[in-house]
């Protein structure tokens, strides 16, 4: 077996003397797609929180492609290689759609305070390809003709595509999804879990999703982690997953288990 | 609010169906038509009102015409070969008559010869009050890129102007009389001895140390958050005039770093030296031109604020201008994107201190000195007034809004204030309502709070906005503090 691409040890959230998340250890691999499961308030957007440098873990550590990331700034995680979007959505509502995916081409691009003023050759060039390049990524998330909308007066599923698109231009090797389901309807959820499954295939991504929807789940995942008030209660696959009784008993009570 | 304004356009609709216009009417013109009736009706009430209040004279027209031509927009769609000239339009006849201004104002004393005398605000500005437009225009592009750009809300922004000026204190005057270097200096006193370094170069240096400055004072500070960073900064913004007014024995040392209270003068002037104005008629300095000095430092302040609105424009548009409106716009989502919050926030600091270190610099060589008490905590509003008051973020409106608050506090108000006593206090030829003169310019800062509160009531965006602030004061940015977001 290979090292996975992402891994965690031990992983602590305590806010004050809630612990939000308990030594979690979790791995995602090369090219796998691993969904986060768990009932409101178990502590999935907290730990992906860490896992994107944005909180800072109370105690253990997290190792991407090999390298140990704990405590380092969220746009360390982004440089090296580690994309995501935001439950509730978080555009940059009043730029337009070209202007939020080339924001996320930052950490690719290089031109400096004194390039940009001069605008040497190198800069005109750089962004012009980035342009080029982030037009690409538009079309491929499927907003055809959307550059010059302003975030805010996109529609709400193409807002969550342009998340997406925000996240692709920072050239991932892994994205992280945060409930990208949440408020489509079947139709729109049946594309977006085709949308994911062609990342995978085409530009060779693993993903990790936080996920309500089960069908969506169960449909797309190599593999499902389960948390529930912060612990990790059960890892497999999706049908070990439907069968585990901890799972069905932090979901549905106690009571379900034993009738 | 909203109440308040709504009434007042249904009811100036009501009046204008009356003479046939109804909303539905004006809906349905071009876009053309209808800006070009906007802005026929601004330049008729300009001319009503210097016709019929002030004095008529043939330059009126031309005022107006100015109003026309700055106003009417259908010149920003003319395209020539696919390129967008039409956009340059205004700022070049805008520029045109900057530069041509000082032929018809006066340089002080008597009533500007060419122009008419408007009603209420008097005569024209003065060339001394143009060369502080210039310079306060300088200083508020600065304070743009902090806080129109990044969204830094910054209240210490008289720290770098302090900085600037003593920068040109030390430099280009006798303060430090042990040392003795010249360096390209003109109309140093033959004999005295100190840094007497060109004026060019003092700029430059000025805004190199105030950007370094810059980022000394933000590395600390720029990873709180909105107040926070207010207060601190408004405690920098007090150090340093402390330190100024301190400074004359630093440390119980003896060392006098910046003369104490009585300030750094007389600092030198700027100029081109013998060669240039021989060969390319500029004049070889500034301080010796007599009446003419103020056009010539007009003019050089005028070539800054060129140059701080190209680098404006400039980095708006690049890499770094994004990400400090990415920042401004939701700041975690920028860092989960890849903006280094740290770097990019200390690089607006740095860009802002810098054109504040140049202007203070540039002005202490005009007024011939620095002096602590010119940098009191109420510049740093002064300037964030500016930047409101004219848009956060629009180029054009803050250079508006500077040179309007410039020119009310060094002109506008006493003209005001000696129309209102002319008319309205003792011995006054209308009404009689108070009965010792008024002293306008004594209520400045109140007339600036009022115009403040005024403009965040009524337009929150400024006068002349840029269309993205205007839409995150109405619809609200979105974001949420976070615990602890890990910077740099």
């Amino acid at each position: 077996m290979t090292e996975p691409l992402l891994a965690t040890q031990q992983l602590r959230k305590e806010f004050g003397g809630l612990v939000a998340v308990d030594d979690v250890d979790f791995t995602v691999p090369e090219n796998g797609i691993v969904s986060l499961i768990g009932p409101n308030g178990a502590g999935k957007t907290t730990f992906f929180n860490m896992l994107t440098g944005v909180y800072k873990p109370s105690a253990g550590r997290v190792v991407f492609a090999g390298e140990d990331m704990t405590g380092k700034p969220p746009h360390a995680f982004t440089h090296r290689g580690i994309g995501r979007t935001f439950q509730n959505i978080r555009l940059f509502q009043n730029m337009t759609a070209l202007e939020n995916v080339l924001v996320g081409m930052h950490v690719r691009l290089k031109g400096n305070l004194f390039e940009a003023i001069v605008r040497t050759p190198r800069v005109r060039k750089e962004e012009a390809a980035a342009r080029k390049r982030a037009r690409e990524l538009l079309e491929f998330s499927g907003l055809v003709r959307k550059d010059g909308v302003i975030g805010r007066n996109l529609s709400y599923g193409d807002q969550r595509r342009l998340e997406v698109a925000r996240a692709l231009a920072t050239e991932p090797k892994l994205l992280l999804l945060d409930e990208p389901t949440a408020g489509m309807n079947p139709q729109e959820t049946a594309d977006f879990t085709s949308f994911v499954v062609r990342l995978r295939k085409e530009r060779s991504l693993s993903v990790l999703l936080i996920e309500h929807d089960m069908r969506v789940v169960m449909e797309i995942s190599d593999r499902v982690t389960v948390l529930d008030y912060g612990e990790l209660i059960a890892q497999g696959t999706p049908q070990e997953i439907q069968k585990n009784e901890r799972v069905i008993e932090a979901y549905l009570g106690a009571a379900a288990v034993s009738s | 609010m909203r109440g308040v304004r709504s009434a007042i356009s249904a009811a100036w609709w009501r009046l204008l169906t009356v003479f046939g216009l109804s909303p539905e009417r004006w809906r349905g013109l071009s876009p053309l038509t209808r800006r070009a009736v906007i802005a026929f009706t601004w330049a008729g009430i300009a001319l009503a009102l210097v016709g019929f209040l002030g004095v008529w004279k043939i330059s009126a027209l031309a005022i107006a015409a100015v109003v026309l031509l700055v106003i009417v927009p259908p010149y920003k769609r003319l395209v020539i070969r696919g390129r967008r000239v039409g956009r340059y339009i205004v700022p070049v006849a805008v520029l045109a008559i900057a530069v041509a201004y000082p032929y018809y104002a006066s340089s002080g004393g008597s009533v500007n010869p060419g122009l008419p005398q408007l009603p209420i605000f008097g005569p024209f500005p003065q060339m001394s009050t143009m060369v502080g437009m210039g310079v306060f225009a300088m200083m508020a592009l600065g304070l743009n890129f902090v806080v129109g750009y990044a969204g830094l809300l910054d209240l210490g922004y008289v720290a770098f102007y302090a900085m600037g000026s003593y920068m040109a204190g030390w430099f280009a005057s006798s303060q430090f009389a042990k040392q003795d270097i010249k360096f390209g200096a003109v109309g140093v006193v033959p004999g005295t001895t100190g840094f007497h370094f060109s004026m060019w170069l003092v700029l430059l240096m000025a805004g190199i140390a105030t950007a370094i400055i810059g980022v000394i004072i933000g590395l600390p500070t720029l990873r709180l958050r909105g107040d926070y960073l207010a207060i601190v900064t408004l405690g920098f913004g007090e150090i340093m005039p402390q330190i100024a007014r301190n400074g004359d024995n630093l440390f119980g040392t003896g060392f006098n770093l910046t003369n104490g209270t009585g300030g750094i003068t007389p600092i030198d002037g700027p100029g081109f030296g013998h060669w240039l104005h021989h060969n390319l008629h500029l004049p070889s300095q500034y301080l010796t031109l007599g009446t003419n000095a103020d056009r010539a430092f007009f003019w050089t302040a005028l070539a800054m604020v060129l140059v701080t609105i190209f680098v404006s424009a400039r980095l708006r548009d690049s890499r770094l201008g994004r990400a400090w409106i990415a920042i401004r716009e939701d700041e975690v989502a920028a860092a989960a994107m890849g903006v280094p919050l740290m770097r990019t926030k200390t690089w607006a600091y740095a860009t802002g201190a810098f054109f504040g270190g140049v202007a203070g610099a540039y002005y202490a060589s005009y007024v011939g000195g620095a002096f602590p008490d010119s940098f009191f905590f109420q510049i740093s509003v002064f300037i964030l007034c500016m930047v409101i008051l004219g848009g956060m973020g629009n180029i054009w409106g803050v250079i508006f809004g500077a040179c309007f608050l410039t020119y009310l506090n060094l002109e506008g108000l006493s003209n005001i204030g000696a129309w209102l006593n002319n008319h309205f206090g003792p011995g006054g030829s209308d009404v009689q309502v108070w009965h010792s003169p008024l002293d306008v310019p004594k209520y400045a800062y109140g007339i600036y709070g009022i115009i403040l509160v005024v403009v965040m009531l009524f337009r929150p965006e400024g006068l002349i906005p840029s269309s993205r602030r205007a839409a995150e004061f109405h619809e609200g940015v979105h974001d949420e503090p976070l615990y602890d977001v890990v910077t740099e």
